[in-house]
């Protein structure tokens, strides 16, 4: 026979998963059937939590620093007599000025892409990632306060990144291209065939809605057509990877030009996307 | 003093998914913030599990750019029956614990997934080996911290009798 009490445990138990299947319900269908912008607990929420990233980015940084100049460094001059002092500290300055010309090539490419676009950027550094594997987002570290706002295009030398979805005053969201809810207006570069080019929630796109007459090839590149109002024209997407012909509809593969796994730096288009017809510099194949 | 530790480990767990994203090439399977939740289901039951599932799913929903509350509702059902599980059955074992972290993380997959196609939100296409490999992934993960939280005292306890004996 089961003590009262332990039933009373149980019914209790039962009334809060119930309540807070309740509540969650509620929440989502006061979500789902709203057509506003950014919920508020989600702006707030992502706020907050944006500077604990920030916090977080720079103690990895700052350890990673420390590991790489100092804990390192003495640990070769802990192995080496002292005659090889004065070589380790060389290889030490040659490794310092190496990581110095790779973040200035970095930054002058992203000034060079910055200076050849005709739009109002705005440099940002990613300071986090997704919090859940479901979605593809990463956290930027420029908000509203640098005058970011929803829809904004986030590019890289590369090409582009993704779309800006949650701006709070000093960090935002960026969903990026390969999250499977992202999209951009496409079109190949070689031969103007049109389409829409889907995040796949891995590492490649897809092209979708390319017309079966269109004249498409393995390693065409794709660049932006400029059509949904958040990317500029002619920024590279990505190449034609694989083809598949054999359904009603083509099966278009691309491998992004993004390599999104290492971005460190990006560029946030600040004013409205460019209608002009000349390709911009990212787009060069 | 528990409700804090687990806000805490919710937000380390949170953190840590967050931060190693960032340097692990390609997709992070791992979904550090279920582990968590299973992980004190397991340990206090099915009114924890369902607290820390709610609070995790909801912190983790309002940081993602998903609807607030499929996450937290999958993460509470699946906090509240792991709990229901580690009180009704022996799960003392490693292999019975990692058979309850793959289980609750295709149940989860199932909920999150499930409601996000049900109202036309997201397509996850046909994610079944992506399931499996994270449900395998959280496992491992969940299975160790288990093994490690309850080794890690003994082994420190008997560390510091060998230095007392060598005195």
């Amino acid at each position: 026979m089961i003590p009262m009490a332990r039933l009373e445990t149980r019914s209790r138990a039962g009334y809060l998963l119930l309540a807070a299947i309740v509540g969650h319900v509620l929440l989502i269908s006061a979500q789902v059937n709203s057509k506003s912008g950014v919920p508020i607990l989600e702006a707030v929420t992502f706020g907050a939590f944006a500077e604990l990233q920030r916090g977080t980015a720079a103690l990895t940084g700052s350890v990673r620093r420390t590991w790489n100049e100092y804990i390192a460094l003495r640990q070769v001059r802990e192995e080496n007599e002292a005659l090889k002092h004065r070589l380790a500290e060389t290889e030490i300055q040659v490794q310092e000025q190496r990581a110095l010309a790779d973040r200035t090539r970095s930054l002058a490419e992203l000034l060079e892409l910055r200076q050849s676009l005709d739009l109002k950027t705005t440099a940002a550094e990613i300071i986090g990632a997704a919090s859940t594997p479901d979605f593809r987002t990463v956290t930027i570290d420029k908000g509203s306060q640098e005058g970011l706002a929803v829809d904004m295009a986030v590019i890289a030398p590369a090409g582009i990144v993704g779309r800006v979805v949650i701006p709070s005053q000093r960090a935002s969201k960026v969903q990026l291209l390969i999250d499977r809810n992202a999209a951009a207006g496409a079109i190949v570069a070689r031969s103007r065939a049109q389409g829409v080019v889907v995040g796949t929630g891995e590492t490649r796109l897809r092209m979708d809605y390319v017309s079966t007459s269109s004249d498409v090839v393995v390693g065409d590149t794709v660049v932006t057509s400029g059509v949904d109002g958040i990317y500029p024209k002619g920024l590279v997407i990505g190449r034609v990877d694989n083809i598949d012909k054999t359904s009603g509809a083509w099966q278009i593969g691309i491998v992004p030009a993004v390599d999104f796994s290492s971005l460190e730096q990006v560029l946030v288009v600040l004013a409205p996307t460019s209608t002009s017809d000349a390709p911009q510099q990212g787009a060069r194949p | 003093m528990r409700i804090a530790g687990l806000a805490i480990a919710t937000v380390v767990a949170l953190v840590a998914q967050t931060t190693l994203a960032r340097f692990v090439s390609g997709t992070i399977v791992v979904d550090l913030v279920l582990v968590v939740v299973v992980y004190a289901a397991l340990l206090a039951g099915p009114v924890t599990g369902l607290l820390t599932g709610t609070f995790a799913g909801l912190l983790q929903d309002a940081l993602s750019i998903g609807v607030i509350g499929i996450g937290g509702l999958a993460k509470t059902i699946v906090g509240f029956l792991a709990g229901v599980i580690g009180t009704q059955f022996i799960v003392s074992q490693a292999p019975s614990r990692f058979v309850v972290f793959f289980a609750a993380t295709v149940l989860h997959a199932v909920i999150f997934m499930g409601l996000y196609q049900l109202l036309g939100l997201r397509d996850f296409g046909a994610p079944y080996g992506k399931v499996l490999e994270q449900a395998f992934a959280n496992a491992v993960v969940g299975t160790v911290a288990f093994q490690a939280a309850e080794l890690l005292p003994g082994a420190v306890e008997r560390r510091r009798m060998n230095r007392m004996r060598r005195r």
